[in-house]
């Protein structure tokens, strides 16, 4: 009467049927992007506290370098990156809501909160192309030495950064750019700084009151000053004028950190970005009512789990790029 | 889908009514952490700079705890880990979290070996 063999599935592990992580499919698989896409930016991260920890001594102070907010004139370090960081978890609680809003079968609200998060990702883009742009064109100007090392001008009496245009001379010296056309074909100059090395030397030399300041940190986690005498001498070892960042050059210090800077921050960007434009197609499909008829939200929940992602990086980008 | 939400936070030190209720509470938790940030950030109090902790200033210490402490709330309550099966959230944090962690072991120790070379050796890097 027993004899036949029990092919149920509710008492044998190996029966079929099984879930052990209680997740569907398609989340499963948002996991499994996430996951690997948490181990790459890990790996920038590091990289970077590689090179920091490389270059422990000279490594640029985030707080002077980042000191910069829309519409205001003066120094405010963090205050801009902190808005931002407040806009991202913001889209990201508008997010959750819309999750929320979706599990109770509610388009209308869906639709609302999934507004908010594309509006909220599209203020953070707009935000990091602001502050790259402000970053690549630079504030107060410095000069690169033979050995790559970064010198900046500082006024001896204030204590203040000085600026090129504070001491520099105009020589009436001719300096034309030199294009593609008037020598062989890849030798054309890249950029061209507003001042000589030339005309910010013999200013240097000229104005008493500017001392310069170098890369290496001293005791206090400060950038030491030198002063004039040895300002005077260390002048001579420039080799060329920086304004601004670029990826060769680097007028806040060592080139690596306008190097990490473009690379972190612009991979998370075109994370957020990328998002964005997921979110929109989701956005639309909610106004179409595609989830609607097929009874759940679940593709919301998984844009969402994505969208956090984003979130989640920034929070490690903002801390070791900004803050440590 | 999970549809039961865990409505407790801090070990059950503060209970929520319902799940939108919860995620305003985890959003002013997570503010408040981000204001500390900053604020800690622009302040760099002289105690926290000056002492150190394992090699690294007493504030970096912080600003990295605090992370963590965010980084938490985010996946536990935003990416509603809180409410998924304790195996899919094992999965999902101690494998990035090994990984991770054996990283910056090698490149940190590999970037100081460097450091004290360039700083020690007979190389001269800045002439």
């Amino acid at each position: 009467m027993d004899a036949t063999v029990s092919t149920g599935t509710e008492d044998s592990v190996w029966g079929g049927g099984n879930r052990p992580l209680g997740a569907s499919y398609g989340k499963m698989m948002m996991w499994f992007f996430i996951m690997s896409d948490a181990l790459t930016f890990s790996g920038f991260l590091v990289a970077y506290g590689f090179s920091r920890f490389k270059f422990i001594e000279l490594w640029p102070i985030a707080d002077e370098v980042f000191t910069h907010v829309p519409f205001f004139h003066g120094n405010y370090p963090m205050y801009y990156v902190a808005f931002m960081t407040f806009i991202l978890i913001m889209s990201s609680v508008t997010m959750v809501l819309a999750v929320d809003a979706g599990h109770k079968l509610k388009q209308n609200k869906v639709i609302l909160y999934m507004f908010l998060t594309i509006i909220g990702g599209a203020i953070f883009v707009g935000s990091q192309a602001w502050e790259w742009a402000t970053f690549i064109k630079g504030d107060y100007g410095a000069v690169e030495t033979n050995s790559g090392r970064i010198l900046q001008f500082v006024n001896a009496e204030t204590g203040e950064r000085a600026a090129l245009a504070d001491f520099a001379k105009t020589l009436p010296e001719e300096r034309v750019k030199h294009q593609a056309n008037e020598g062989i074909w890849f030798q054309e100059e890249g950029y061209r700084t507003s001042y000589s090395l030339n005309e910010v030397v013999e200013g240097f030399k000229a104005t008493p009151n500017i001392l310069i300041r170098t890369e290496q940190l001293n005791e206090e986690g400060e950038k030491t000053v030198l002063d004039r005498k040895e300002s005077l001498a260390k002048i001579l070892e420039a080799n060329q004028v920086v304004e601004g960042a670029n990826l060769i050059h680097n007028e806040y210090g060592h080139r690596l950190f306008a190097d990490f800077f473009f690379f972190i921050t612009g991979f998370h960007g075109f994370h957020v970005f990328s998002g964005v434009i997921i979110n929109i197609i989701i956005f639309l499909n909610v106004i179409l009512g595609t989830y609607e008829r097929r009874g759940h939200y679940e593709m919301v929940e998984k844009v969402g789990l994505y969208w956090h992602f984003v979130d989640l990086v920034w929070v490690f980008v903002f801390t070791f790029f900004y803050l440590v | 889908m999970a549809h039961e939400h865990k409505l407790e936070i801090f070990r059950g030190l503060l209970k929520f009514k319902s799940n939108t209720q919860k995620i305003w509470g985890v959003l002013i938790f997570l503010a408040v952490v981000t204001t500390i940030e900053v604020a800690l950030g622009i302040v760099k109090p002289r105690a926290l700079t000056h002492s150190h902790f394992l090699g690294m200033k007493l504030l970096n210490w912080i600003f990295i705890i605090l992370t963590l402490v965010k980084a938490y709330y985010i996946a536990w309550d935003f990416m509603h880990l809180r409410d998924e099966k304790t195996s899919l959230r094992r999965v999902i944090v101690w494998t990035p979290v090994f990984l991770i962690c054996y990283l910056i072991f090698i490149l940190l120790f590999e970037a100081d070996y460097i450091y004290n070379v360039y700083k020690e050796g007979f190389i001269t890097w800045n002439f």
